[in-house]
């Protein structure tokens, strides 16, 4: 859809345009030019040896167990904050939807967290996790968990999801209650009045019609693990213990800036960017109804 | 006297006031050299007094001492500077950066060239042993300034010794007796940790290879050729890992984590026995509860099946390298070497020693700590300087050069820590250390053949 | 009919104050750390309840960042460093979309599809999966260490420009037409009719950027390496990792519960703008 009135300038657009363009071109299109040709090269720490090598830092990724293994981690990784993210919130959502007094004041305690950084929430659970500082880390210990998270793989993966979908809560209590609030009131109360008992009425009426949000937030989760989860595992676990919690972007760090990998990281980043084309393609049809409805 | 000081001072102060642009100018005309380091407090403002004490020393050269966060930090800033064509004069760079900047032959400007070319006397032989060997090439030329240098010992709770029923007067000085102990003070639940570590690698691995004579990679340790191929899965080594996953499955040692994590549970009193830097000496010392009459050192345990007398430990901390950059000028490496001379005089250099915990790097600084009875008065403060001369060291002994060293780090500690949770055992552990760690050294030699 | 509900109301209520004191318990864990010292919280012995310290800690770390083992910034300089990253990035994005789609709706121009999906692109090619070749290009340009090279590289953004361009197309034809006969060119109509009513966008855009911004890691850890150029959320986590030393917890808690203030003071009072930027832009 497009305006039936505009102006006729020949230049002024392309100026407006020059910024965002100018920023996309220089630190997006370049930088992932770059990507491309960086994973044929390999070159040391310093920059001062280059050489052409073709796929072999492809082949090298592949073979390496690590790499399959460090996929196999963001999947768990991801899939878990988003279930531990999304359920509690619907449940919250479902309570804060109803007619109770104090629902405004309930919803702004909820939403808050949703300020803090992931890597600060990292902080703020490692203080209360840390067997010998934390407090619950001390009280399990005392229980005869043996908690250290870091030696025990499954341990450190709960402390690293905990810590992700804690502040993601908030954000998906508020799409679920803003879900909630758009189902028509009567539409419920007509179930009522067929007798429905009131789980039946949650799971035959009211969470199919949540299924767009909570279709749409599934995505926006397994997005918000994939990417803007680096800053949980690196106050964390830094990928430890073993490579328990080294997810792909993780992965691409340590290699890129931590062991100075130009090559083998930017093998990675083409990987990784096939991988969210794909991704976005699957989101298209989503998409394509945001652009062009 | 008193009040011609005075006076003097006051028309100094008065002049300072007038004069200040002209002071500004006389410190704008020193030559000025940028130092990164990556110590973080009390350590690092102890360095810059060191620094400040250089720049009090003469009025021609300006040695700027930055902060730039913990060692890698440090190495990443600097190599993102070098790429973006201002690298700083010196930077600080630990042991396992070495052979990465040993290999980056024109980013840096070796120390005996630097010496060569300044006219500026430095020599290698004024230097300990052990200390020299790592930062030398292998026909004897120093490459980079050795500086703050630390091994790894022994640490015990007397506290816990007593109530074990141990002697809190000796400190185990092979495996055995460490293994022993632990079993007392479990038996007797004297600590609720009988022993952990810090520095996993730098423990067991790096440093338990140099004592018993066994090599950690060929060609002496990388000594002699980037082509080096890691041995950590010799019998004897896998002996010692198991030994370890015995003791953890058994309720005697507990793993806190990868580099200086470890450490915490000797200082919070948890732990019995903890093996790790002698840098921790002052921390253990300020923190342990009962403080410095609690604490007993000892030399890094030793299996006494496996060696006779073990052997020197090796050492590790940092080095100052000196890094080229465009527009350098003769000058500015006039004031690098300037510096690098005045840190190695004996008097700043047992200062350091002493101020810091670090072993003296120089022998004569090392002579005056024992001369001027500074050992004598602070038991275990001789022990590291001890044990890094001990024996006549073999190319086993000498030092590391491995490429990309602190990745390796990383693996050992990773399939250390697979052992450890019982995923693999020991002897999996050791030989997938080897071929994941030989992965690492071939793509090192590859970048940089 | 009284509806029957699926829970009594007090089982909500018990359900919400539960989550409420979940939400809120790190946070409050994080207030009393910072009032103790940190030998105490070392031992482990830390109580439930806050300690004396308070002030002191707090002073500490927004003077001098400097403990008795970690070496830090003053907060004070990192939050700077943080508030002008975070602002940067939010004007910046405001700035550059609202004029990108300005251009891509009230013009017509050729190559206008193919801007407009270039801008588009840039969503599948977020920071993480490139960053070293992005490193290697704001290297090369002599950002690092600088607040252009914090804030540029993520000003270019793809949602912002879709969220006004939808909201430029809702603009009646009328209001153009009538501007035109007015004799009032493209800049005159976008600074005196379009400019006021993106208000509400731009407010609700705001909040979310600003959020967005205050709490970048990635980006930050890696461009920054001088202790002057800090943003506080690195700084958090690089007290925490101070070499060879164990942690300054009560500095610690008190820098977390610093840089916590400004977003969270951002959502709490803005909360009706935060909550339509948040359904707007992600919708």
């Amino acid at each position: 859809m497009r305006k039936r009135v505009i102006f006729n300038n020949k230049l002024l657009p392309y100026l407006l345009l020059t910024p965002q363009i100018a920023v996309t071109l220089i630190f997006f299109f370049w930088p992932a030019a770059q990507a491309i040709y960086y994973s044929t090269q390999l070159q040391d720490a310093f920059g001062l040896r280059t050489q052409f090598v073709w796929f072999e830092n492809f082949e090298e990724l592949f073979r390496d167990r690590n790499y399959l293994e460090s996929v196999r981690v963001t999947l768990i990784f991801s899939v878990s904050v988003t279930v531990l993210s999304m359920v509690p919130a619907l449940l919250l959502a479902v309570m804060a939807d109803k007619q109770i007094r104090g629902a405004t004041a309930y919803k702004t305690l909820i939403i808050w967290p949703y300020a803090v950084a992931p890597a600060v929430a990292a902080v703020l659970w490692l203080f209360i996790f840390h067997p010998s500082v934390g407090i619950l880390g001390r009280l399990l210990l005392r229980l005869g968990v043996p908690w250290d998270y870091a030696l025990n793989d499954g341990q450190a993966m709960l402390l690293v999801i905990l810590a992700a979908s804690w502040k993601q809560v908030s954000y998906n209590f508020l799409f679920f209650l803003a879900g909630l609030q758009s189902i028509p009131r009567s539409v419920i109360e007509a179930a009522a009045i067929d007798g429905a008992t009131p789980t039946r009425r949650f799971w035959t009426i009211i969470f199919p019609l949540l299924s767009p949000t909570s279709f749409f937030l599934l995505v926006v989760n397994l997005v918000y693990a994939f990417f803007d989860t680096f800053g949980v595992i690196h106050a964390l676990t830094r990928g430890g213990p073993g490579q328990a919690t080294t997810t792909l972007i993780y992965r691409v760090f340590v290699d890129g800036r931590e062991n100075n990998l130009l090559g083998p990281s930017s093998a990675q980043s083409v990987v990784l960017m096939i991988f969210v084309i794909a991704l976005t393609m699957v989101q298209f049809r989503y998409i394509e109804r945001r652009v062009h409805y | 006297m008193i009040s011609r000081r005075t006076l003097i001072a006051g028309t100094a102060a008065a002049a300072g006031v007038v004069a200040a642009p002209w002071v500004a100018r006389a410190q704008a005309q020193r030559v000025q050299v940028n130092f990164w380091h990556g110590l973080g407090q009390p350590l690092g403002g102890i360095l810059e007094q060191v620094v400040a004490g250089f720049n009090g020393s003469q009025t021609q050269f300006q040695v700027n001492a930055t902060f730039r966060g913990a060692y890698p930090e440090t190495m990443q800033a600097a190599i993102a500077a070098f790429r973006a064509g201002n690298a700083p004069h010196i930077v600080q760079m630990f042991e396992v950066g070495t052979a990465t900047m040993m290999a980056a032959r024109t980013a840096i400007m070796p120390v005996h060239q630097l010496s060569t070319d300044t006219g500026v006397a430095i020599d290698p032989a004024a230097y300990l042993p052990g200390v020299r060997g790592y930062y030398s090439t292998s026909d004897g030329k120093l490459m980079s300034m050795p500086f703050n240098s630390s091994t790894t010992i022994l640490y015990y709770n007397k506290e816990a010794f007593r109530k074990a029923g141990l002697n809190p007067d000796q400190a185990p000085a092979t495996w055995a007796a460490v293994r022993e102990a632990t079993q007392r003070i479990k038996a007797t639940n004297a600590a609720p940790i009988p022993y952990a570590t810090g520095w996993p690698t730098w423990v067991h691995h790096e440093n338990f290879s140099a004592i018993h004579n066994v090599p950690l990679a060929t060609k002496a340790n990388g000594m002699d050729g980037m082509d080096a191929e890691l041995r950590i899965n010799s019998p004897l080594h896998v002996r010692h890992t198991q030994m370890l996953v015995d003791m953890q499955r058994e309720g005697l040692f507990r793993y806190g984590g990868r580099d200086g994590a470890g450490e915490a549970v000797f200082a919070t009193g948890e732990a019995a026995i903890m093996t790790t830097s002698s840098g921790f000496r002052a921390r253990a010392l300020r923190e342990v509860p009962g403080g410095a009459a609690n604490v007993g050192f000892g030399y890094l345990p030793y299996h006494n099946d496996a060696i006779q007398s073990p052997l020197n430990s090796i050492i590790g901390g940092a080095s100052l390298w000196v890094m080229q950059s465009p527009n350098r000028t003769r000058d500015e490496y006039r004031a690098v070497a300037e510096f690098f001379k005045y840190i190695s005089q004996p008097q700043i250099d047992s200062k350091w020693s002493q101020d810091t915990g670090y072993v003296p790097i120089t022998l004569a600084g090392a002579a005056q700590l024992r001369e001027s009875g500074f050992w004598a008065q602070n038991p275990g403060s001789e022990i590291p300087t001890l044990q890094l001369q001990r024996g006549t060291a073999t190319e086993n002994s000498r030092g590391l050069r491995l490429g990309n060293m602190p990745q390796i780090r990383v693996v050992i500690q990773e399939e250390l820590e697979r052992a450890l949770q019982g995923q693999q055992s020991a002897e999996q552990a050791c030989n997938s250390t080897v071929t994941r760690g030989n992965e690492v050294l071939r793509a090192f030699e590859r970048a940089n053949r | 009919m009284a509806e029957r509900k699926p829970f009594p109301n007090w089982s909500a209520h018990f359900i919400l104050v539960a989550g409420v004191a979940i939400f809120a318990f790190p946070i409050y864990m994080a207030l009393v750390g910072s009032t103790w010292d940190a030998s105490t919280i070392g031992r482990g012995q830390m109580p439930l309840y806050p300690g004396p310290l308070g002030i002191d800690t707090y002073l500490q770390a927004w003077f001098s960042g400097q403990g008795t083992r970690a070496r830090g910034a003053p907060v004070q300089v990192m939050m700077f460093n943080s508030f002008v990253m975070a602002l940067f990035i939010t004007i910046g994005k405001i700035a550059i979309s609202i004029i990108s789609a300005y251009a891509v709706v009230f013009f017509s121009f050729p190559l206008r599809m193919f801007f407009f999906w270039m801008i588009f692109i840039t969503l599948m090619l977020p920071v993480e999966v490139r960053i070293v070749p992005t490193f290697a290009v704001v290297s090369d340009l002599g950002m690092i260490d600088s607040y252009a090279g914090l804030a540029i590289p993520l000003i270019a953004s793809a949602t912002a420009t879709l969220l006004f361009r939808q909201f430029f197309l809702t603009i009646p034809d009328e209001l153009v037409e009538a501007s035109k006969i007015d004799g009032a060119g493209p800049l005159r109509f976008f600074w005196d009719t379009v400019l006021p009513l993106s208000r509400t966008n731009i407010a609700a855009l705001f909040v979310i950027l600003f959020i967005y911004g205050w709490n970048q890691y990635l980006w930050p850890l890696l461009v920054t390496n001088s202790p002057g150029m800090e943003t506080i959320v690195i700084g958090i986590t690089k007290l925490l990792t101070a070499a060879d030393a164990q942690a300054d917890w009560n500095l610690i808690m008190a820098t977390t519960v610093l840089a916590m203030l400004p977003p969270v003071a951002v959502i709490i009072f803005m909360q009706r703008w935060f909550v339509r930027g948040l359904v707007e832009t992600e919708k």
